[in-house]
């Protein structure tokens, strides 16, 4: 999926060599880590204990795994079989998607040796003991999911069978517990009223959170779709992202409109008027938020692939600066300091990430994810994309 | 019987003694250095901080149902019913949700090191225990850090503002903060003005968070049904029209 270009020579170069530059500075930055502590790798501070493993690496990584859950309960769940042709792709990154959260959070943690101690040394008034554990389930879950796909590829049939059999309660588990750590990773900020600058803390951040990362998922699948297009040569399905993208477009209304309500309801609109960097940095976030909802209404948007994917990307964009806004900036003046992350945090996040698109990349090819539609009616969806994108679209 | 702290500026000589009696306590190194720094770290737990003609001291509140408490993942952090909020170090996975839930951003980090701990004041819990005065209250010259039974340090305080109304601006800081704290603290002039945080909820934080988990029973059993009710339906529908393609 790096090569978000065609597959020509020297343009892959260049992208490998961006790759290679990356995970050089991320593996300088691991042993920063692992020598100097979180002292020597990160700018963090007794005042500003989170910074960007936190915001972004555990908060932008988990929601924008959320396509996993969502698409298997719209596949599976609420059996709109048409979305299927994308559904192993989702099921992919979100899996891919938590391993890289487990491994962000080893570097986060300041005794990654202890990770373990959540799952055996209970507090259930911690938030963040549930999320643990949610994690710690709902991969065990896309571990499973993913698995018929391994099976599949090495012709072993007896055990996917063996998975069929399980599948439909651990479908709506996998969705259960998807709800609530989605919801619980805003949960995690309802504990600090003070410091949270208020166009961000509300008492329904859960209700946001888990509304945003619907949202956010069903974006991703556009943008994986449009990448993975490109990478393995395939045809888009566009009637189908189509569809999805009128999908992601109530989404997002329905979020955005909860916001609105929100910010009424607590008078908070007048902050609106103050000249403060987080006003900017809200509006930013908002203006991601409507600018591709109001697009996406569009019949015309909907069907050109370049501006779906465009929208697709404003929508994942908008998310990665709400998470950073919660997660960062809108602690900074509550905590009374300033945060910039050190060059190895950056380097660490940038390395997760390009880790990510390589092994997503690797498996694109080598295992049957995109092939799975053929053996469904998605044939026939893919003919009619000159001829009728209305149909679906 | 709860114990707690009552600090009054207005004793406070800023002598530093409490600073040297809790480095000596915890076995952290204290000089003239660490003396200047008038910022509470992992190396030193408690200091007093220089706001023009008053002091203050920075500590642990061991709030009566404290945030860092409720939000470790692995119950590091216990409220005992003595008073002190105490830490287990060997349970600690370095998280720094306490850290970030501390409303008076007590807790601190060994940053530096390569296997770190979270440090704070725990009210001299091993000494209290052992029914003996916290290392600060204990070396104290003025009485300015007083220990005893939480309840007599608030009527103490009570008696102390009414004595001299003049002197003292007439709150007790600690009693209602945040639902309640184990460290009260009496001054001359306004909290802000020498550096308390005022802008603190009055209600126990670990409510806003238990608001939501408590729900978790409720939103899983209902989740359950729903979904597998949505499941049930829908591949029914699958099924009847498998059945009934063939005749058609
Ligand atoms: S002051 Fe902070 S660290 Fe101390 S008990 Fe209260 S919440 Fe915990
Ligand atoms: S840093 Fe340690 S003590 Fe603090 S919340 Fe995390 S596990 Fe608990
Ligand atoms: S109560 Fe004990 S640990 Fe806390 S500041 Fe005083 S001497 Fe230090």
């Amino acid at each position: 999926m790096m090569a978000g270009v065609p597959k020509r020579l020297p343009r892959i170069t260049v992208w490998r060599a961006i790759f290679a530059a990356i995970l050089l500075s991320g593996a300088y930055a691991t042993y920063l880590r692992v020598v100097y502590g979180l002292g020597g790798s990160t700018n963090l501070s007794d005042k500003f204990p989170w910074g960007l493993w936190i915001g972004f690496d555990v908060m932008c990584g988990v929601g924008l795994a959320a396509g996993g859950f969502t698409l298997v309960a719209m596949v599976h769940i609420f059996n709109i079989k048409q979305y299927r042709p994308v559904l192993r792709p989702a099921i992919l990154t979100a899996f891919l998607g938590y391993l890289l959260v487990t491994l962000g959070l080893l570097y986060d943690v300041g005794r990654p040796d202890r990770m373990w101690h959540p799952l055996v040394m209970w507090n259930p008034h911690s938030v963040m003991f549930e999320v643990a554990w949610c994690v710690t389930l709902y991969s065990t879950v896309l571990f499973l999911e993913f698995l018929p796909i391994v099976f599949e590829r090495f012709g072993l049939h007896k055990p996917i069978e063996w998975i069929h059999r399980i599948s439909v309660p651990m479908m709506i588990l996998g969705v259960l517990l998807s709800t609530l750590h989605q919801s619980s990773l805003g949960t995690l900020f309802l504990i600090v009223p003070e410091k949270l600058y208020p166009l961000w803390y509300t008492p329904v951040l859960p209700l946001l959170f888990f509304v945003s990362a619907i949202a956010v998922g069903l974006a991703m699948t556009i943008f994986e779709s449009w990448h993975s297009a490109r990478a393995f040569g395939r045809a888009l399905e566009l009637p189908l992202l189509a569809s999805i993208g009128r999908v992601l477009a109530v989404a997002m209304s329905v979020y955005l409109w909860i916001r609105f309500l929100d910010l009424l309801h607590r008078d908070a609109f007048g902050l609106l008027l103050r000249n403060r960097t987080e006003t900017w940095l809200f509006l930013l976030e908002i203006a991601l938020g409507v600018v591709p909802t109001a697009l996406l209404y569009q019949a015309r948007i909907r069907r050109s692939p370049a501006a779906l994917y465009v929208c697709a990307v404003m929508v994942v964009f908008g998310f990665i600066a709400n998470r950073l806004n919660v997660g960062i900036t809108g602690l900074e003046a509550g905590s009374g300091t300033h945060y910039i992350p050190k060059w190895s945090e950056v380097a660490v996040t940038l390395s997760l990430v390009a880790i990510g698109f390589a092994i997503f990349r690797v498996i694109g090819q080598y295992f049957p994810v995109f092939e799975a539609h053929s053996t469904e009616p998605a044939p026939a969806t893919r003919e009619v994309k000159e001829a009728d994108p209305l149909s679906v679209g | 019987m709860p114990r707690a702290i009552l600090y009054d500026s207005t004793l406070c000589i800023g002598c530093r003694a409490c600073e040297g009696a809790c480095a000596k306590r915890w076995g952290l190194p204290y000089n003239d250095k660490v003396a200047a720094e008038e910022t509470i770290s992992a190396h030193k737990l408690t200091t007093i901080v220089t706001h023009g003609d008053h002091f203050c001291r920075r500590l642990c509140m061991n709030c009566l149902q404290p945030a860092c408490a409720s939000v470790c993942p692995v119950g590091a952090l216990q409220k005992t019913a003595l008073g002190p909020v105490t830490y287990d170090a060997a349970k600690c996975i370095g998280c720094r949700y306490c850290m970030q839930a501390c409303p008076f951003q007590v807790p601190t980090y060994e940053w530096s090191s390569r296997l770190p701990r979270m440090r704070k004041c725990d009210m001299c819990s091993a000494r209290q225990s052992g029914g003996k005065l916290t290392a600060c209250a204990e070396i104290c010259p003025t009485g300015a850090t007083f220990n005893g039974e939480r309840n007599a340090l608030i009527a103490e305080a009570r008696s102390r503002l009414a004595a001299k109304p003049d002197q003292y601006y007439q709150k007790i800081y600690g009693l209602s903060e945040v639902g309640g704290t184990s460290v009260f603290f009496l001054s001359a002039v306004p909290f802000e003005q020498i550096g308390l945080r005022t802008n603190v909820p009055r209600e126990p934080l670990p409510m806003l968070t238990w608001r939501v988990l408590e729900l978790l029973p409720d939103v899983v059993s209902t989740g359950s049904v729903l979904l597998g009710g949505i499941w049930w339906i829908t591949n029914r529908r699958a099924e009847v029209a498998r059945k009934e393609g063939p005749h058609k």
